[in-house]
């Protein structure tokens, strides 16, 4: 049994320009200790779909139908109590922006026992010396429990952020963005510590717009354009001979990765997701648009990969 | 905590100047209003010798600027000289028999400013783009531009008057006083276990103390109201939720970050609270240092007013440096 199954996920935004399908359809599976990136451009919806995986949809947005299985359960269907008990405890998350992620008015280690409190029954002492062994296992002295997060760099927030989602020891740690808002030496250093916390028996999702990074470090990628999961597989077969054509327009526009390929920048931008494009979504940027685009693409399977595209319906659909 | 003290002595050596300036101004302004302390005495049928006599026991008749340096001395001293008219009493006597009253009602005033304040901002943020919402916002803005006064006198007559289930005037019955410890009567009556004079205090209080409450609430719905709406759109607030904190204690986490600058209007709006006090005293026949100021204004008792308006001085700057320090605590960015 996988550790999370999304099955047919949609979350929507109940805007007053209209519905906003943020996520439409998305079903995406991840397996106990596998590293997954779900990559894509800004504001395709990424991020949605991690807060729909631990229900924290930002108002007004709402999950509208489709299955949330982790390790068993449905969490579409648990109540709002049952939820509370397992976020942090059995899926922790880290942030895009650690400078506004910690609470200013509280200190590191009173963040840290208050998390563990909540969901386990240990005294106060041992809490704060649990506090400072994560922290150290995050490498930050133990004695920054005492620090307040004004005292620390972004870097080191981040590093306590991850000390905050790993705290309870969870099966799950999604992480959106986490090195964006930081420096490029720094990031990589909280790459290299995200991915030791895999080694904790734990599988790991991590969020990123940028490809590269994501073809470095997963065990598998999903491509998501425009609320749609439009390509998912295996990161190496991914990032060598991308199926979807907007997979070969990111890796395209990804400089640094393959180095004989020219930069060929995308051409476009992402289309509105109240009134999207009839048919594929991509299609007025599709370079292999075809007549039969006008319709919805299903999903394909390929290869042990699926994509969502019409180029793949001759030989499997 | 090093720079908590040097902070600390900055701020209340920056008080000094503060008093001098305002010193200045009311010893010059008295001076510029028509009249002076003896013609207000005697009246005009009075042979000008006299006066001349009397103005010269009380000094006036030397030059301004003599008059000027001699008070600033005498208050350095610590001394706020000696009422001119009225059997020349001290002045710092007669200020330490209002003050009670004046202390008594700002506390009561303003713990209901900030009460009201904080319970209609919260429940507007809570309840952000509702009726209830709108209501608070009209709520603040009708409170903050209440006329003192009237809006005083209105209760008077409703509650007073109308419905007759308050006292519309003075501080205590006259004869329930309780025994003086600390002179504040509710405060007294609680220590001496004197529940009639804790009942009848508190009944007399109420209504002066929440019209200095309501007038002054304004502000604070509308900057929590404000504040918590944007703590509790910030990252921090939803990694709390991530983590699985309870919402109650999220909730406790959003309104201890949104209430770092109610502390800080507290510390601004203090001597507002005070002007506030001034009318509510005179409108409610309190016998503070507000009716004190007013009866000895119209007296131009230069020495009286100008210890008033020092003491008043000395007030705000010590709530405000007491406000600093609170904030300073809560507060670990000001801090460290
Ligand atoms: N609170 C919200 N209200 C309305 N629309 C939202 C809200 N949050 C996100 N969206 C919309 O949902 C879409 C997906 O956003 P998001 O999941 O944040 O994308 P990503 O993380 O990939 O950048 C965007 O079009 C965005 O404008
Ligand atoms: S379905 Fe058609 S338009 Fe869409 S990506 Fe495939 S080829 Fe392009
Ligand atoms: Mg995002």
């Amino acid at each position: 049994m996988m550790l999370l199954d999304v099955k047919n996920l949609k979350t929507y935004f109940y805007s007053k320009r209209g519905v906003l399908r943020a996520v439409d359809n998305v079903s995406i599976g991840v397996d106990r200790r596998e590293f997954i990136s779900i990559v894509g451009e800004s504001g395709c919806g990424k991020s949605t779909l991690a807060y729909s995986i631990i229900r924290l949809v930002d108002t007004p947005g709402k999950i509208v139908d489709g299955k949330i299985v982790f390790d068993g359960r449905d969490l579409v269907k648990l109540s709002e109590e049952e939820m509370r008990r397992l976020r942090g405890k059995e899926i922790g998350m880290v942030f895009q922006d650690p400078m506004t992620s910690l609470d200013p008015l509280e200190k590191i280690g009173d963040q840290i026992v208050e998390t563990i409190i909540e969901h386990e029954r240990v005294d106060k002492k041992e809490a704060w010396e649990k506090a400072s062994i994560l922290l150290e296992k995050v490498g930050l002295p133990g004695d920054r429990v005492n620090y307040y997060p004004h005292q620390l760099s972004g870097g080191q927030r981040q590093r306590v952020m991850i000390a905050l989602a790993v705290s309870l020891n969870p099966k799950l740690l999604i992480a959106d963005e986490p090195t964006t808002a930081l420096d490029v030496i720094v990031q990589e250093k909280i790459m290299d510590l995200l991915e030791d916390m895999k080694k904790e028996d734990r599988a790991i999702i991590l969020i990123t717009h940028d490809f590269a990074l994501a073809a470095d470090r997963s065990d598998k990628i999903a491509v998501m354009y425009a609320g749609w999961l439009i390509e998912f597989g295996k990161a190496n077969k991914l990032a060598n001979e991308p199926l979807h054509p907007y997979s070969e327009g990111l890796i395209g526009s990804v400089p640094d990765v393959w180095e004989d390929r020219d930069i060929k920048p995308m051409l476009g931008f992402l289309p509105d997701l109240i009134d999207p494009p009839k048919g594929c979504r991509f299609k007025p940027r599709c370079p292999k648009a075809m007549d039969v685009c006008d319709k919805e693409p299903p999903t394909f399977s390929v290869d042990g990969r699926v994509v969502k595209c019409w180029l793949y319906g001759e030989n499997n659909g | 905590m090093a720079s908590l003290k040097a902070y600390i002595v900055t701020r209340a050596l920056l008080v000094i100047p503060t008093v001098l300036i305002l010193l200045t101004v009311v010893f010059f302004i008295l001076r510029i209003l028509p009249g002076d302390p003896i013609a207000a005495m005697v009246g005009q049928k009075v042979p000008p010798e006299v006066v001349e006599k009397l103005r010269e026991e009380a000094g006036l008749n030397k030059p301004l600027i003599v008059q000027y340096f001699e008070y600033l001395f005498n208050i350095l001293r610590g001394d706020f000289g000696k009422s001119m008219i009225w059997g020349k009493r001290p002045v710092i006597d007669e200020i330490m028999l209002r003050f009670p009253a004046t202390l008594e009602l700002t506390i009561f005033g303003f713990t209901l400013s900030v009460l009201i304040g904080v319970i209609t901002g919260a429940i507007a943020a809570f309840r952000r783009g509702s009726k209830i919402d709108s209501s608070m916002r009209i709520y603040s803005i009708v409170a903050y531009t209440l006329f003192i006064p009237w809006f005083g006198m209105l209760l008077q007559m409703l509650c007073g008057v109308y419905l007759k289930l308050l006292p519309i005037g003075g501080r205590i019955t006259p004869g329930s006083e309780p025994t003086t410890i600390t002179s504040l009567y509710v405060l007294d009556s609680l220590l001496t276990l004197n529940f009639n004079a804790l009942i009848d205090s508190l009944s007399h209080i109420f209504l002066p103390a929440l019209v200095l409450g309501i007038v002054l609430s304004g502000a604070y719905t509308r900057l929590l109201r404000n504040n918590l709406i944007d703590v509790l759109s910030q990252d921090f607030i939803v990694a709390y939720r991530a983590r699985g904190v309870r919402e109650r204690k999220v909730v406790k986490h959003a309104m201890k970050n949104a209430f770092i600058p109610v502390i800080t209007l507290m510390g601004l709006q203090f001597a507002i609270l005070l002007a506030g006090a001034v009318l509510t005293e005179t409108t409610f026949s309190w016998p503070g240092m507000g009716t004190f100021l007013l009866e000895r204004i119209q007296y131009r008792d230069y020495t009286s007013v100008q210890g008033a308006i020092v003491f008043y001085a000395l007030f705000v700057a010590l709530i405000s440096l007491i406000v600093d320090i609170v904030y300073a605590l809560l507060d670990p960015r000001i801090r460290y």
